[in-house]
């Protein structure tokens, strides 16, 4: 092995597209090859859990970690690559915030074996066979992983040094992020403060957006697929609820460029915790009304709230995760 | 009024054996804010397990402040502002009534029942209807028992 910087990327709970986002980069890949050692990354080398087991802590320089922590083996690689790693990065929203797998904080774990393992639609289970953390077979005990009861974002379960948000975050910014590190190893030049936002911007979304905003109130809100929306205009203007207020910028307002309503990827926006909450207070400064049943008729617009506030940043929901006996009138749904 | 030396929230008082509700109030600073000094200064008892914040105006109250406060340990939020028309900075109680609304929504979609929340407008002078505010919704949420919030 060489003397050059050794490098990490692992997914856990996540859906491989930050790993794509990697290779996005496109021959820019060539360049962090060059300069770095790459010791695991089970997407696209062949490196085992136990090469990682056998290096010295700190051994690794920079780990990449993508994905939620779901399962207990989650929660292992978590663990290990922390102690490996000279810095850990929470790269993308998953590791960020939890993310779509996040979202199922809003049920029980219970919930959610019986709507995968039993209930669904294409799902023929009879017996209502659940996985098991051990199973007895006559050629000896088969193991899974514990599935959690709420899905964490990285910094929940371990000590993480920088964050790069984003579903996925953009090729751009992964470059950035990856020249930064690459000019300070090279010229021992000094980290960014631990907890620092990399690889995104320090504005919301709206300031990125090249729509015009006009400050229009709303008599009802619209859901994308039921208008044509006229493509300068403001979004929120136009009744089509966009997360843009709320979020962090740094994607370059793709979505927003080409009609669709911004997601809340990029995560919270600066200086707020709290991406739902947030909102809230954005959306009720566009609802042109003063009457608490028309109010309500225009809120009836807004189909789920918490899926559509929280889509990215669950895990770190001041409120979540939902738990039971907290005297709900709709008991927590399936 | 809220000099008397309250313990801090989720002390250690939520784990004893008697459990009282702890209720966050928020009141603007025009109407609801000296509404309850009358009820204060008229000797009127409302129950004590209301907490009160003095904010300049409804709304300046940022949801943000009502998920924080469910999450360091009240069981229930009230919000109190001027009647509709009268805010002190023309339509700010407007805008908190319309972000109640939605923040119900929100926290019922956390397993958490709405009516944890409750608006309502209360003027400089209707200190006796700040005290049945305060006792209606502290009645409610005893009978509505104790909330968690975070994992």
């Amino acid at each position: 092995m060489s003397g050059k910087p050794k490098l990490a990327l692992y997914w856990a709970a996540s859906c491989g597209g930050c790993e794509i986002a990697v290779l996005d980069i496109k021959e820019k890949i060539l360049d962090v090859d060059a300069f770095f050692d790459i010791v695991f990354w089970p997407v696209a080398v062949d490196f085992k859990v136990k090469d990682v087991e056998a290096m010295e802590d700190g051994e690794i320089d920079l780990c990449l970690f993508n994905g939620a922590v779901r399962t207990s083996d989650n929660d292992y690689m978590a663990e290990l690559l922390r102690r490996k790693s000279k810095i850990l990065v929470a790269f993308g929203s998953c590791a960020c915030e939890g993310c779509i797998p996040a979202l199922s904080n809003t049920t029980t774990k219970k919930a959610t074996f019986d709507w995968a393992f039993a209930d669904s639609p294409s799902t023929v289970n009879p017996d209502r066979i659940m996985p098991q953390i051990r199973t007895e077979t006559p050629v000896g005990v088969l193991e899974l992983p514990e599935f959690y009861e709420t899905v964490h974002s990285l910094d929940q379960v371990t000590d993480v040094d920088y964050f790069v948000p984003g579903c996925p975050p953009q090729a751009h910014q992964i470059w950035g992020v990856l020249e930064a590190v690459i000019d300070i190893l090279e010229n021992d030049k000094p980290l960014p403060p631990k907890g620092t936002v990399l690889g995104a911007g320090d504005k919301t979304c709206c300031d990125e957006c090249p729509r015009e905003r006009q400050e229009k109130k709303i008599k009802g809100f619209k859901r994308i697929h039921e208008v044509i929306a006229d493509p300068d205009q403001c979004l929120l203007d136009q009744g089509i609820v966009c997360m843009g207020p709320a979020t962090r910028s740094g994607c370059g307002g793709l979505c927003v460029a080409v009609g669709v309503p911004c997601r809340g990827c990029y995560g919270p926006a600066p200086n707020s915790k709290d991406q739902g909450t947030k909102m809230i207070a954005a959306l009720a400064s566009v609802i042109d009304s003063d009457d608490p049943e028309e109010i309500d008729r225009i809120l009836d617009g807004i189909v789920d709230p918490v899926g559509t506030f929280y889509r990215f940043s669950m895990a770190h929901a001041t409120l979540g995760p939902v738990r039971a006996g907290n005297g709900s009138r709709s008991e927590v749904s399936s | 009024m809220t000099t008397t030396a309250e313990a801090p929230l989720r002390g250690p008082e939520v784990v004893s054996t008697q459990w009282r509700p702890r209720i966050v109030a928020f009141l603007c600073n025009w109407c609801s804010y000296t509404g309850a000094d009358l009820a204060g200064i008229s000797r009127i008892q409302w129950d004590p397990s209301v907490s009160i914040m003095r904010v300049m105006c409804s709304g300046r109250m940022d949801p943000t402040f009502v998920a924080k406060a469910f999450s360091m340990g009240a069981d229930g939020v009230i919000i109190s502002g001027c009647h509709p028309g009268d805010c002190h900075y023309q339509e700010g109680n407007y805008k908190t009534l319309r972000r109640v609304h939605l923040l119900k929504r929100l926290i019922e979609g956390f397993g958490i029942d709405p009516s944890r929340i409750e608006l309502v407008w209360v003027s400089a002078s209707e200190g006796d209807q700040w005290a049945e505010t305060a006792n209606e919704m502290a009645a409610r949420i005893r009978a509505l028992g104790p909330l968690e919030v975070g994992s």
